[in-house]
């Protein structure tokens, strides 16, 4: 598919790669966002899956001369280097912390270890931040826990839960009403308005979740709301 | 310093001109309906065009000045401030007001307008989010407690008085509301046929009467898709019109979501948006497409417009502005107030 140049409106522009959810594609659009970086006339740029929505000042720029950088930006020889971050996420697949687990085994006819294990072995890749403030949408799940959305979704899905649905697993940043199944909590807060930085998750950015026990998640939990934990993570160049 | 809240209209928030930067992370922009009200409204009273101002819609607060004197100023619609008390008068919108301790105002029912705008010289002192005052009520995130106002807030100023000084007021009102909306095609034109597309700009879309700062869904003849309405979900612009599958387009306002997986049809211009983000719920709207080129060129004139209503403004004595008032106040709103 060729890239496509779409008008949303005059104050934004959307490069187009593709037209499924595909990891060579959202590695196109994470390289050119930060390619764009400090382009005059740009408010902001918001990766997705298989585009990218760059924000503009129809003041300062236009379509045409944003479309002639970003193309600039593409014909170039070497590709663009981007900088993420891979989070070490602790969370508890157990009991109370994990409502739709044994639901999950069943229907995927794996055992409840299994899914635990399946499910945190794998690095994440973020492929973009939405739905709700810092609600990473994450990929890609193993082929036996792909499961569509719950028919009856849940008016309330307490913050920290870690959910499947489809290829995607994420995290509930707020309460919230959701279709996904949680099959697991992480004692972290990945949405604080009051801290500096609310959203620490960048498009982008890798995650592994570790399995804790419940009390473990306990004392994580109370080193969080103290204000002394910080979360690991290791800086990657792309 | 405060203006203590005694009745809070019907959703009366603070907002500037949105929260910016931030909708990688998932964080809607927000900010005024119609931004070129705010401007005018924070023009008026000698502020930056983006300081936070509170924003009503449908109809308006009765406040208390609970500081030593402020300077006001309301934009956006028609409806008059109505200053109350022993010798109540009501002033047209568009001019700035000086007010002392003790006196109360309020701004009943908006009249040509869903939203209005009130000013506050020196701004409103609540904690910036993400470097922005707007509320986003759904996240509860940013402005005044990140919700509505209530009654018996007491909503901080920045300033505990004002100068006395001559007062300003617009020569003539600003020309914002548009009986076409001027939209872009797409980014997602390409799912509807010729036909399809025909309709969608040929029709009087009626106004959903739970149209909020989010969107309003847009009541008219269905939509079809070509071949599915699921996208992978992408970026949203604010003005976007998305189509999910009832066929009955949603247009996104200040409050939408980052991302969204419907296709949209078209998008409403940056120099639209103040007058489609004026629109009442219940009314009509109908939409007219234009090149992205020639929107971008609307919006640069309409930019110089705005420029040159705000060098043009007057100042007036607050003696003249209280005449005029009292005229008001025996002529027109007799029976209103007091």
């Amino acid at each position: 598919m060729t890239i496509r140049f779409l008008p949303s409106g005059d104050t934004a522009l959307v490069v187009e790669f593709g037209s499924v959810v595909d990891r060579a594609l959202s590695d196109r659009v994470l390289r050119l966002a930060a390619g764009l970086e400090g382009t005059k006339g740009i408010v902001e740029t918001v990766p997705t899956f298989r585009s990218i929505m760059i924000h503009y000042d129809p003041l300062s720029t236009g379509f045409a001369e944003l479309k002639s950088a970003v193309e600039a930006l593409l014909g170039r020889d070497k590709p663009i280097e981007r900088q993420a971050k891979l989070w070490h996420v602790p969370a508890c697949y157990e009991g109370e912390w994990a409502p739709d687990l044994e639901d999950v085994a069943r229907r995927t006819g794996l055992g409840t270890a299994e899914v635990v294990k399946l499910h945190s072995e794998v690095r994440y890749h973020i492929y973009m931040l939405g739905f709700l403030p810092g609600y990473p949408y994450m990929g890609d799940l193993p082929e036996v826990l792909r499961l569509p959305r719950r028919i009856d979704p849940r008016v309330k899905v307490p913050a920290g839960s870690v959910a499947i649905a489809t290829t995607m697993t994420a995290i509930y940043t707020l309460e919230s009403p959701g279709g996904w199944h949680l099959i697991g909590t992480t004692p972290l807060r990945f949405f604080d308005p009051a801290a500096e930085r609310p959203a620490i998750l960048s498009p982008g950015d890798a995650i592994e979740f570790e399995p804790v026990s419940p009390g473990e998640f306990a004392s994580v939990k109370r080193a969080v709301l103290a204000g002394d934990y910080k979360v690991q993570s290791e800086r990657l160049v792309l | 310093m405060t203006l203590k809240v005694a009745s809070p209209g019907f959703h009366t928030t603070v907002q500037d001109l949105g929260r910016v930067g931030w909708q990688d992370s998932g964080v809607p922009v927000s900010g005024a309906l119609d931004p070129l009200s705010l401007r005018i409204a924070n023009g008026l009273v000698g502020n930056a065009p983006d300081a936070a101002a509170l924003e009503m819609l449908l109809m308006g607060p009765t406040l208390e000045v609970e500081a030593e004197s402020v300077r006001v100023a309301l934009a956006g619609d028609a409806a008059k401030l109505e200053i109350l008390g022993e010798s109540p008068r009501a002033l047209l919108s568009h001019q700035s007001v000086f007010l002392s301790r003790g006196q109360k105002f309020r701004v009943a029912g908006l009249a040509s307008s869903a939203c209005a705008y009130l000013a506050i010289e020196g701004g409103i002192a609540v904690p910036p989010f993400l470097g922005s005052a707007s509320t986003y009520v759904r996240g509860g995130l940013g402005g005044f407690e990140g919700r509505a106002l209530r009654a018996g807030d007491l909503l901080p100023l920045v300033r505990d008085k004002s100068p006395e000084r001559p007062e300003l007021r617009l020569r003539r009102a600003p020309e914002i509301d548009r009986d076409v909306i001027r939209v872009v095609l797409g980014p997602q034109d390409d799912f509807f046929d010729e036909a399809n597309i025909a309709t969608f700009l040929g029709s009087d879309w009626r106004i959903s009467r739970d149209a909020d700062r989010m969107g309003m869904r847009l009541e008219g003849p269905t939509l079809a898709h070509k071949a599915g309405y699921d996208i992978v979900s992408d970026g949203i612009v604010t003005g976007a019109i998305q189509v999910p599958g009832s066929g009955q387009p949603i247009l996104l306002l200040a409050d939408h979501q980052t991302t969204g997986g419907y296709p949209k049809i078209a998008t409403v211009i940056s120099a639209d948006l103040p007058a489609a983000g004026r629109r009442r719920p219940g009314g009509t709207i109908r939409f007219a497409a234009v090149t992205v080129e020639e929107a971008e060129e609307i919006r640069r004139a309409q930019e110089r417009d705005l420029a040159k209503l705000l060098a043009s403004a007057e100042t007036v004595m607050q003696e003249a502005i209280i005449d005029l008032g009292a005229l008001y106040s025996a002529n027109l709103i007799s029976g209103v107030v007091g």
